[in-house]
């Protein structure tokens, strides 16, 4: 998958955490626009990690700021 | 995409390095202003027995205080502990590794090899200090560990302090934790860690499963065992031996604060290079060992907790007593099904918790307040922990003390 199908990937997976409905751009962040507890961040993770069948650590996380950063590791890790 | 890192606490401090716990003091403050009593800063003035103490001035019934099979005050753990402090001391002045290793010592490790029947038994000067030194010398850089989410703050940061990759998954959901161990990179080690009960709602981990597929894949296994040492498994051993999965797992972690009775931590394994742990481990060389008094309270605990069959037997009826007492009262617990001697009242937030704790303190009882962070989906609970001494009259009061106080902070109606 090249980074627009992760993209539009991600872009359907984070709908339902989505629920300010916040605009995405790849400078979003997690925890200031999307407003992401530590609860929903484990969930959302989760939902990724299983549709790309990847691991991402919290090590990788912690760099993982905004929206992003989070496709550009995806895209790295699924290859 | 951690939330501890949020900009609100980094950005535009002023320089005091305070302001990030701004919003905590809020919080303080806010549930201080109820004019409730502080749940935080409570002071027991005396302590009557394992299951009584006189509490900012109150006769109260202790009823959250892990002291499950009730040694505090066993009067073999008692003498051994004043002979100890006669004969060597205070205090070590010194690392396990330097000065710091009496005859005591010695036992107390001794002790722990027969209770689990293993092969290594080392000593930590606490729990807290056992999770955080295994976990972060074992587990290196491009190892992986795999962890519960609901783990316990000294696990979390055990994997703080150490260079291995940390993926957790939720709570006690088998199939996730199988499908991380599957994507972990081939040749990397793996690290598997695991709580035979879970402190905050009392709920067991499925051992037996979960342990069996760690191993499938080729994982270490290590399971914390400090909620159920004594009183879990027909020798006390824990979830482990009650599910059967003992030989199975690596590396046992435990706790002299709970059922041991006193203060320390250790860790049992079979692994047949363990002790070079003493050598490495670095929250094992760098402190201070425990006093001999502490050590040799702990050594006779252990030992007489081998048999104390029908003191295991007693704290499970109080605990099952309790559980279906308040489940018939109308309140709703963090597990159906009485799981372990801890029961959780969980309360609908943080204020009306805080107003239940104080309504039984005033009944004369005392229960933990956990609340969030430390606290599964943000719930706010009371805690509680039966210990073995605990009569069945007492059992009968603290729900009457329950009903009385429930009622009047409508917690239930």
């Amino acid at each position: 998958m090249d980074r627009a199908e992760v993209d539009s990937k991600i872009r359907e997976l984070i709908g339902p955490f989505n629920k300010k409905g916040v605009e995405i751009q790849d400078s979003t962040t997690f925890v200031g626009d999307f407003e992401f507890d530590s609860l929903t961040v484990m969930d959302f993770v989760a939902e990724i990690e299983d549709e790309f069948d990847i691991i991402i650590s919290m090590n990788q996380q912690a760099e993982i700021e905004n929206y992003g950063q989070l496709v550009d590791a995806v895209t790295k890790l699924q290859d | 995409m951690s939330d501890t890192s949020s900009p609100e606490g980094t950005a535009d401090s002023g320089g005091d390095l305070f302001s990030k716990f701004d919003d905590i003091i809020a919080m303080r403050e806010g549930l201080l202003a109820t004019g409730v009593e502080d749940p935080f800063n409570l002071v027991m003035e005396k302590v009557l027995s394992p299951t009584r103490a006189i509490c900012n001035g109150r006769d109260t019934i202790l009823l959250g205080t892990y002291n499950y099979m009730g040694m505090t005050f066993d009067p073999d753990v008692v003498d051994a502990g004043k002979q100890a402090l006669a004969d060597f001391g205070t205090g070590t002045t010194g690392s396990r590794v330097l000065n710091g290793t009496y005859q005591g010592h010695k036992e107390c490790e001794d002790a722990l090899r027969e209770f689990y029947d293993m092969d290594h038994a080392m000593v930590f000067s606490t729990g807290y200090l056992a999770n955080l030194g295994i976990i972060s010398t074992i587990a290196g850089k491009g190892d992986y560990i795999i962890l519960d989410i609901d783990s316990h703050a000294s696990i979390w940061d055990g994997c703080a302090m150490g260079n291995a990759e940390v993926v957790p998954f939720k709570h006690n959901d088998i199939e996730a934790m199988e499908k991380r161990l599957r994507r972990v990179p081939e040749g990397a080690g793996k690290l598997v860690i695991l709580e035979g009960v879970y402190s905050m709602l009392g709920d067991l981990a499925p051992l037996k499963e979960m342990v069996a597929i760690a191993k499938k894949y080729g994982a270490m296994v290590l399971v914390d065992e400090a909620h159920s040492m004594g009183f879990i498994g027909e020798h006390g051993r824990g979830v482990v031996e009650d599910e059967g999965v003992l030989d199975d797992v690596d590396f046992i972690i435990g706790t002299f604060s709970k059922s041991v009775g006193t203060v320390g931590g250790f860790c049992v394994s079979n692994h047949p290079k363990f002790e070079i742990m003493r050598l490495v481990c670095r929250p094992y060389v760098f402190t201070a060992s425990l006093p001999p008094s502490v050590v040799a309270t702990a050594a006779t605990s252990i030992r007489k907790l081998q048999h104390a069959g029908n003191k295991r037997g007693h704290l499970w009826e109080n605990s099952r007593r309790l559980h279906k007492g308040l489940t018939d009262l109308g309140f709703q617990l963090g597990t159906e099904e009485c799981q372990s001697a801890i029961v959780a009242v969980i309360m609908p937030d943080l204020e009306r918790g805080a107003g239940m704790w104080e309504a039984l303190l005033k009944e004369g009882l005392y229960v933990n307040l956990a609340r969030p962070p430390a606290t599964p989906a943000n719930m706010t609970l009371l805690r509680c922990s039966l210990c073995a001494e605990h009569s069945d009259e007492e059992v009968g009061t603290i729900l009457g003390m329950f009903e009385r106080a429930g009622r009047n902070t409508g917690i239930i109606s």
